[in-house]
């Protein structure tokens, strides 16, 4: 049987040459598809994967309750005194690692076309390096309590245009950029932060804050601290890992650019698939004799099913591979800013085609073949062999 | 491929039609083709039919080679009552038991000569040596033992029927059947095709049924018979094998 179907394929395989424009077309199609399709769901996938390196399931958020987000939260710094005491705080050179920080959004031009665009300035205090264990300077120097400077995050410098040594204006105030940082790949990295006093005075903020960071001793402790922060009668705010929180501010981009796949990948897919149907009947039309011959000596109908399909699979498979392998060069880690909808500030991150996405293309390129096969398929060994053989 | 001498069995029945009846339908509409047909064809004969073209001569030999079913009426094939055989078993049956012989050969154009010949033995056990020593006596049965590795494009078109002759015998089958097996050749290719097919049913004791428009070549058979509008009409004799 399987030399039968290997035969048969041979017989066909062997004729791709006298049929190349064809079986390019179809070849070409599925790649077209598979690599809009990767390349659009590496958006997703770049998107998540950063939103994933934001978080540190030991580190908890708190903002007040019934905030979403942390330009919607405000803590008193009454308050901050009380969670900073909680036993449950991992204590960084005889200090609580838990800082509070201030939340604003500043305009600023997008670096290539100029257009402004909201990115996130946050205040910080210096606990909040203890809590970010990822953090890193790469250059320049750490800015001065007290002082308008700021350090940007390195996915800020590629997206907008700030860039070490160079100064700002935002409303009445003018900031100087003294380093850059690094934070994992995560969502801080599209920040610039500052000294949260000289953010409170510069925003008018009096004593409060918007959010705290808080590093716990150890991971598995998070639920008791929230629900003895959130029982305690001196506070009304919400507790969040860390994790969770940019997990939800991933999910409407990743559902969206989902969506978009699919649709998009369905479009083009109806089309490939027709273009591989189109190869595969040309190509059992010309064997019309051949087949039937085939027939008449005595093989059997599904050794010729099969090779008709193993052969279309074939050709969308390659097609599938380059079509991946071309997403791959062309996407994988390709730079680009995007609205966070749930703060309302960009985030830059990079296109991700990874192996799932690969294995989903080809895939995808596979189901095409097989459909793309097997009508013409079935339409070479439908008609009784006395009509196939008759018709040249 | 027994290449012993025919035991003389005149009376053994190779082939019987009985009222065999075959229509086609076509837009709605039935068209006759074969008509209340009856046959009988001894073991060992060469029986060539004639006819007008659209008389039904390869309906006829399709519906003997089991590739196509009568609307009615039998056909017993070396005793087998091939009607009541499920599509599936008759293509098995097909392989083991008839050889086709068409009238443009219908070699694949991939393989050469020894594969083309080898191709029916892919639908058996046998191993590849043997399935290759199998291919090349029948090439040197007809003749182009010399050619094996040549592809059909390089053959000439004699040769290329010599090949689907080859092609025809290797599972040794009771029964050949070729639509005008002569009539794409010239006088001379055609002639050794014809020797070769005298060859095969003297030596052989193959049952041949050949379907042809040439006389000359018809009177290489044993027997004559003419197909006019669906019916057998006229049985004439010949001087071949008495
Ligand atoms: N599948 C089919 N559907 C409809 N009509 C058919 C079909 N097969 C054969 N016929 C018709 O049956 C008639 C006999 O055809 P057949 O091929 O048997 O003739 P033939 O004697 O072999 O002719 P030729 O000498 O031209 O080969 C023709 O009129 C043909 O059109
Ligand atoms: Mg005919």
């Amino acid at each position: 049987m399987l030399e039968q179907v290997l035969a048969i394929l041979m017989f066909s395989l062997r004729t791709v040459p006298q049929r190349l424009g064809s079986v390019l077309t179809a070849v070409f199609g599925i790649t077209g598809v598979v690599m809009v399709m990767v390349g659009v769901l590496s958006i997703g996938e770049g998107y998540k994967k950063t939103m994933k390196a934001s978080g540190d399931p030991a580190v908890a958020m708190v903002l007040r309750s019934g905030a979403d987000t942390e330009m919607m939260s405000g803590l008193s710094r009454q308050d901050t005194r009380i969670i900073k005491d909680h036993p449950a705080i991992k204590q960084v050179d005889g200090t609580p690692a838990a800082a509070a920080e201030l939340f604003v959004i500043i305009n600023l031009p997008k670096r290539g076309t100029g257009t402004d665009a909201n990115v996130p300035l946050r205040g910080i205090q210096p606990q909040s390096y203890a809590v970010r264990e990822k953090f890193e300077m790469l250059e320049g120097r750490f800015f001065e309590p007290g002082r308008n400077e700021l350090i940007v995050g390195r996915g800020a410098v590629g997206q907008f245009e700030v860039e070490l040594g160079k100064e700002i204006q935002v409303g009445a105030n003018r900031w100087k950029i003294v380093g850059v940082f690094a934070e994992g790949g995560g969502v801080a990295e599209s920040e610039m932060w500052t000294d949260a006093g000289v953010l409170q005075s510069a925003y008018r903020r009096g004593d409060t804050f918007q959010s705290m960071y808080i590093k716990l001793e150890d991971a598995a402790r998070f639920t008791a601290f929230k629900s003895e922060l959130i029982r305690d009668p001196r506070l009304r705010v919400k507790v969040m890992r860390q994790t969770d929180y940019y997990a939800e501010q991933s999910r409407t981009i990743t559902t969206l650019v989902t969506a978009l796949g699919a649709i998009i990948g369905t479009l083009m897919a109806a089309g490939a698939v027709f273009s591989a149907v189109n190869t595969m009947v040309t190509a059992v039309a010309a064997r019309g004799r051949e087949i039937a011959t085939l027939r008449a000596i005595g093989f059997h109908r599904v050794p010729i099913v099969l090779s008709i399909l193993v052969e279309s699979t074939l050709l969308a498979l390659a097609g599938g591979l380059i079509g991946g392998f071309i997403a791959y060069l062309l996407f994988d880690g390709f730079r680009t800013a995007t609205m966070n909808f749930q703060s309302f500030s960009q985030v830059t991150f990079a296109f991700e085609v990874d192996a799932g996405l690969l294995a989903m293309g080809v895939f995808y390129s596979t189901v095409i073949g097989l459909i793309g096969g097997l009508l013409p398929a079935v339409q070479a060994v439908r008609s009784p062999v006395a009509d196939a053989l008759r018709s040249e | 491929m027994s290449a012993v001498t025919p035991e003389p069995r005149p009376k053994s029945l190779m082939l019987h039609l009985d009222g065999v009846d075959k229509s086609f339908k076509r837009g709605g509409q039935s068209i006759v083709v074969l008509e209340e047909l009856s046959l009988k064809v001894p073991t060992g004969e060469f029986l060539a039919l004639m006819g007008p073209s659209g008389s039904g001569k390869s309906t006829l030999l399709n519906l003997i080679g089991g590739l196509d079913r009568p609307s009615h009426g039998s056909v017993v094939v070396d005793g087998q009552s091939i009607d009541s055989l499920k599509s599936s078993e008759l293509t098995r049956w097909r392989a083991r038991n008839i050889g086709f012989v068409f009238q443009f050969y219908n070699l694949m154009p991939v393989l050469n000569a020894l594969n083309n010949v080898a191709l029916p033995l892919m639908l058996t056990n046998l191993s590849h040596a043997e399935r290759r020593k199998r291919a090349e006596i029948a090439l040197g049965i007809v003749g182009l033992g010399h050619r094996l590795k040549q592809y059909p494009r390089t053959l000439s078109g004699g040769e290329q029927q010599r090949v689907g002759i080859a092609r025809a015998l290797i599972t040794d089958p009771k029964i050949l059947l070729c639509d005008e097996p002569t009539g794409d050749l010239d006088r001379a290719s055609a002639r050794d095709v014809l020797d070769l097919l005298q060859v095969l049913n003297r030596d052989l004791g193959k049952t041949i049924v050949m379907v042809t428009h040439d006389p000359q070549a018809a009177e290489c058979a044993t027997r004559i018979l003419h197909l006019d509008k669906g019916r057998l009409i006229r049985e004439s004799g010949s001087g071949a094998n008495p």
